[in-house]
């Protein structure tokens, strides 16, 4: 049979619609219900690690405090915090989460190509936390290696969890990895094979850009950790000796001979570093559509932003050794890495640029969703020039594991793809539940978050600067730490906790509005992009009715000449009567 | 509008705090202040850009706001801008990228006849390691080390004979000259950095990399390890002392080759037995230790903690402390013991004394105390025998209230505050996380159970 897009073939294939509770929450294949269940659960562990993070700043804080804060809890605590959040937070909510939700709904399809195996990503996923939860109740607790996991000494008694954390971590590690590439291999194909009719590539909002980008880069790296965790559960676990070379342990010799701990840096950050963007990737394109839409404009220079996505996305494969300027890799390698990280910058400068233009001259109006997003330019801006330091390996060589790096990546890596995830939830809830969310307690949420975690971060880097180390459980009477030093650790705790405290103001919110909330209507924000355009709010299990939509122009037609309204959805067909324009894409 | 004259605020007071912070960059104390000058450059670079680009979309936020009959002007885009812009921060990217590579040039490229010097990781100690007189290190095998030979040296390799060996976590430089260090771990990845110095390399186990540098600045340094190397990374410390050449041949010329530590003689318990005539006084004929004198027991100690604890009275690292008063009694007895000879001597004697069990006066709860211990097992041992190589010493069957009188003077600082006894620091670091004397009896009423 000739290849027939799955758009024209929408009337022969059959829509089972769930019948029972449990096939309508539970076992669901509906990407809308996975989707929020990846992001329940992504959350859910968000704020664990979120709690994990408030007890390492008391310990830096107020040192040698507190009885349940110990050097084996500290590491302990570092390294949950960290993994939970890079991956089973981050990679899991923006593609599990945003991505399992708005991509059927922007290309007008019915559901992902795969919903079974959709269906079991996120089982898989929920068995992974599970597994890396439950490190916190076995003997020896969970692993303290912090989170790049780096042998020999992830697996050697020196380091807290070395009877069963680090097996469950690698184990958790594995089964994420094959739970994202299911649903990774979906998110892909679903793009490419069942758009809507009329819905070009070229004609995707970025919000389906940057998770495609991501998923592409996912489904390349994790591959790299996935190898990684095998061997190293098998030195730990039979004794081989991939990581692990001949050394001494307490005094003892061990049976290890000839392994590399680099080459498992090397697999790491293979992984690694590409791993930023897939965090960044998804967090790009979703706050460009929050901010076009929010300021009423076309987002600027759409091709641009679409071949930055692709440059960077293919770029992080060959940037990974700048985590290792001083990891004793061959320093030669140290010109190649610093000349390819200074070279993202520019695409990622270009980003930079474009948002802001998209403002200019546009009809800003701060909505909740507006204000987060202009909250992530500022912190990413920061974040990004920060990384300029750490990309240079001569600036990196004193600030490499100083306060500076833990600064620079909670900055771009932490502080600004969060600033995207609340603009995004406080965009798309209306869609999600049909209601609005508080605006006063969501802008307070956004004042106090942004101020918080800029009072954290901006002073941190200055400690980085001192040369105060990072992973340090406390700092003692280092002799060229001044007192002063000590006072900023406070101010930063203090300014941490804060900013832990105030997420509750979004959970309350987020959480109370599905009740108490009015109703949002199909459209609150007045947007272009298919899934506002949808017959039901929520949309109902199949998204379209009888009909799929059929697209007639790109996500960015907001404040078109000659037009009353200042957005025409993706799905109006072309006003005879208004001469054509030109929408920068070029492509029917 | 209050976000824009918020992100206004935050720009100002971005500047304002970066001028005005006291936390800058430690004064530099090698050649490599061409590294802090590319860092001045980056933040000129991208200082600008960033003050740019957020007052520049605060004036587009106050300007464009939302009011009343307000329209968007529609523009996709503007190929003309959009490749100045590309242009633009290409040329800035090169202006940064490009003196940085030609430090760094300089930075990989090791002057010829740098002084060598090996720096020796271990969880959770520093050692170090000169080539002697011939210029040439003995090769070292990492199945080599053990406690009669810390650095692995090959036996059979004649260069390894001459070399010299710091065993402590101290190590001198000369001032104005290029210095190579070799870096080796025996276990786990550590880092050896020195703030002032700016350069840091990881040590790897399984290979030896190394890094340079010409000391500008007299003076005494810390070393600080920082990668991640299990529970004791931040006590893991050591110094560097920047000496003039002929300070630095002194130091140099006082330390011992592996082939003199090798032929030391074994200390003579028959002539330690004399020495310890002055030891009997107080910590009893049996060396079983007298609580009312508050000498600690000594039999079964390992004779290496005794042998270190006595150099250490007597280079005036312990005891010196003016609230430590038992320790200011023990440091001119141990004063009494002139040379290293008579050390090994009377340590060797001890070793002969039977090893009875102390009582246990010391109680509290064993199960909080087992808790506790964890921490403590990762040097002592599960067992609180002690471990050699973690220069840590036993616990279990010593007095126990001389521990906890330890503890409670690393917890003060009456004891490991001395900057060259770094072991000392570390259980210091360690005791500090027992909140309170309750803690402590409890710990030490788990290790009476051992």
């Amino acid at each position: 049979m000739a290849y027939v897009a799955i758009a024209d073939r929408d009337h022969e294939l059959e829509h089972h619609d769930p019948t029972t509770f449990i096939t309508k929450y539970i076992w669901s294949q509906d990407h809308k219900v996975i989707a929020i269940q990846y992001s329940i659960t992504a959350l859910f562990v968000g704020f664990v690690a979120l709690v994990l993070s408030g007890m390492m700043r008391l310990q830096l804080g107020f040192p040698d405090s507190f009885s349940f804060i110990t050097p084996v809890s500290y590491y302990q605590f570092i390294t949950m915090h960290g993994m939970i959040m890079v991956i089973f937070l981050l990679t899991a909510l923006f593609l599990g989460g945003f991505g399992n939700y708005l991509i059927p709904l922007m290309i007008g399809s019915r559901d992902m190509v795969f919903p079974y195996m959709n269906m079991v990503s996120f089982w898989v996923y929920l068995v992974s936390v599970i597994v890396l939860l439950s490190s916190f109740f076995v003997p020896g607790g969970p692993t303290g290696a912090g989170w790049t996991l780096y042998p020999p000494q992830a697996i050697l008694p020196g380091t807290p969890g070395t009877d069963w954390g680090i097996i469950l971590m690698l184990v958790s590690l594995a089964l994420f990895i094959v739970a994202f590439t299911m649903g990774g291999l979906n998110y892909v194909t679903t793009i490419l094979q069942a758009r809507t009719r009329g819905m070009t590539m070229m004609r995707l909002p970025l919000s389906l850009w940057g998770i495609f980008m991501a998923t592409i880069l996912g489904l390349l790296a994790f591959p790299a950790l996935f190898v990684s965790a095998v061997m190293m559960t098998l030195d730990k676990a039979i004794g081989t000796s991939f990581f692990m070379p001949a050394v001494i342990s307490m005094g003892e010799q061990l049976d290890h001979a000839g392994g590399s701990p680099i080459l498992f840096q090397h697999l790491f950050w293979f992984f690694g570093h590409p791993e930023v963007y897939i965090v960044a990737l998804p967090g790009f394109g979703l706050v460009s559509d929050l901010l076009s839409t929010h300021a009423r404009k076309s987002i600027f220079g759409y091709r641009m932003m679409v071949w930055a996505i692709l440059a960077i996305g293919g770029l992080s494969f060959v940037v990974w050794a700048h985590h290792m300027y001083v990891s004793g890799m061959n320093p030669y390698f140290g010109f190649f890495f610093a000349t390819t990280t200074l070279i993202i910058a520019v695409p990622t400068a270009i980003k930079v640029y474009n948002w802001v233009l998209t403002l200019w001259q546009g009809d800003i109006h701060l909505t909740v969703p507006m204000l987060f997003a202009i909250g992530f330019i500022f912190t990413f801006t920061h974040g990004g020039l920060t990384g300029i330091f750490l990309g240079n390996v001569v600036v990196d060589l004193p600030l490499s594991d100083t306060y500076f790096v833990v600064a620079h990546f909670h900055m771009v890596m932490g502080v600004s793809p969060i600033m995207v995830v609340f603009g995004a939830i406080y965009h798309w809830y209306p869609k999600i539940t049909g209601r609005m969310f508080n605006e006063t307690l969501g802008k307070w949420h956004f004042w106090l978050t942004f101020f918080g975690t800029y009072a954290i971060y901006l002073p941190m880097h200055y400690l980085g600067f001192l040369g105060v180390p990072r992973r340090y459980f406390s700092m003692g009477d280092t002799e060229f730490m001044p007192e002063s030093a000590f006072v900023l650790n406070q101010s930063i705790t203090i300014s941490a906790l804060f900013v832990g405290v105030v997420q509750l103001l979004f959970l309350y919110n987020i959480i109370v509005s599905l009740k108490k909330g009015k109703e949002a209507g199909p459209n609150p924000w007045k947007a272009t992009t298919l899934e506002w355009q949808t017959p039901d709010t929520p949309p109902k299990h199949g998204n379209w009715g009888h009909e799929l939509p059929v697209v007639y122009r790109w996500a960015y037609d907001y404040s078109v000449p000659g037009y009353h309204d200042d957005f025409i959805p993706q799905n109006v067909p072309p006003n005879p009567d208004i001469p054509a324009h030109d929408d920068g894409t070029h492509h029917s | 509008m209050p976000l824009a004259v918020a992100l206004i605020v935050l720009v100002v007071g971005t500047l304002v705090f970066h001028f005005l912070s006291p936390w800058t960059f430690t004064p530099i104390a090698s050649n490599w202040g061409m590294i802090d000058s590319i860092v001045d450059l980056t933040f000129v670079v991208t200082g600008i850009v960033f003050v740019a680009v957020n007052l520049f979309m605060a004036y587009a936020i106050i300007r464009y706001r939302h009011r009343e009959g307000l329209k968007a002007k529609y523009e996709p885009e503007n190929k003309k801008l959009e490749t100045w812009l590309t242009v633009l921060t290409t040329i800035a990217i090169a202006a940064m990228l490009a003196p940085g590579l030609f430090v760094y040039a300089k930075i990989v490229t090791v002057p010829e006849g740098a002084t060598e010097i090996e720096a020796v990781g271990q969880q959770w100690h520093w050692s170090f390691r000169l080539p002697g007189k011939d210029g040439e290190f003995g090769t070292v095998d990492a199945k080599l080390i053990g406690n009669d030979n810390p650095f692995g040296i090959d036996p059979d390799d004649p260069h390894g004979q001459d070399d010299v060996l710091v065993e402590e976590a101290i190590v001198h430089i000369p001032l104005g000259e290029p210095v190579r260090f070799w870096l080796r771990s025996k276990d786990v990845l550590h880092n050896f950095t020195v703030a002032q110095f700016r350069v840091k390399m990881d040590l790897v186990p399984g290979l030896v990399t190394h890094m340079w540098l010409e000391p500008t600045r007299v003076g005494e340094y810390e070393i600080l390890c920082e990668e991640l190397c299990g529970i004791a990374h931040h006590a893991m410390r050591g110094r560097v002392v920047v000496d003039e050449p002929e300070d630095y041949q002194a130091w140099l010329d006082s330390q011992p080759t592996f082939a003199e530590i090798q032929a030391r003689a074994p200390g003579d318990p028959a002539l330690g037995a004399a020495s310890y005539a002055l030891c009997a006084a107080c910590h009893g004929s049996q060396g079983e230790g007298l609580v009312a004198l508050n000498a600690p027991k000594l039999s079964g100690q390992g004779p290496w903690y005794l042998k270190r604890q006595l150099q250490n009275y007597k280079l005036g690292r312990r005891g010196i402390h003016e609230d430590d008063l038992y320790g200011k009694q023990m440091a001119p007895m141990a004063a009494t013991l002139v040379n290293d000879t008579m050390i090994d001597n009377v340590v060797a004697y001890i070793r002969t004394l039977p090893d009875t069990p102390a009582p246990a006066t010391v109680t509290g709860d064993v199960a909080h105390g087992a808790q506790l211990y964890k921490l403590c097992a990762f040097c002592h041992g599960a067992d609180a025998a002690g471990i050699e190589a973690m220069k840590a010493p036993r616990q279990a069957g010593m007095t126990d209230w001389y521990l906890l009188s330890q503890l409670r003077n690393f917890k003060q600082g009456l004891r490991g505050h001395h900057p060259e006894d770094l072991d000392g620091k570390q259980m210091g670091f360690m005791a500090r996380t027992l909140q309170d004397e309750q803690a402590m009896r409890d710990v030490i009423a788990y290790i009476n159970t051992l």
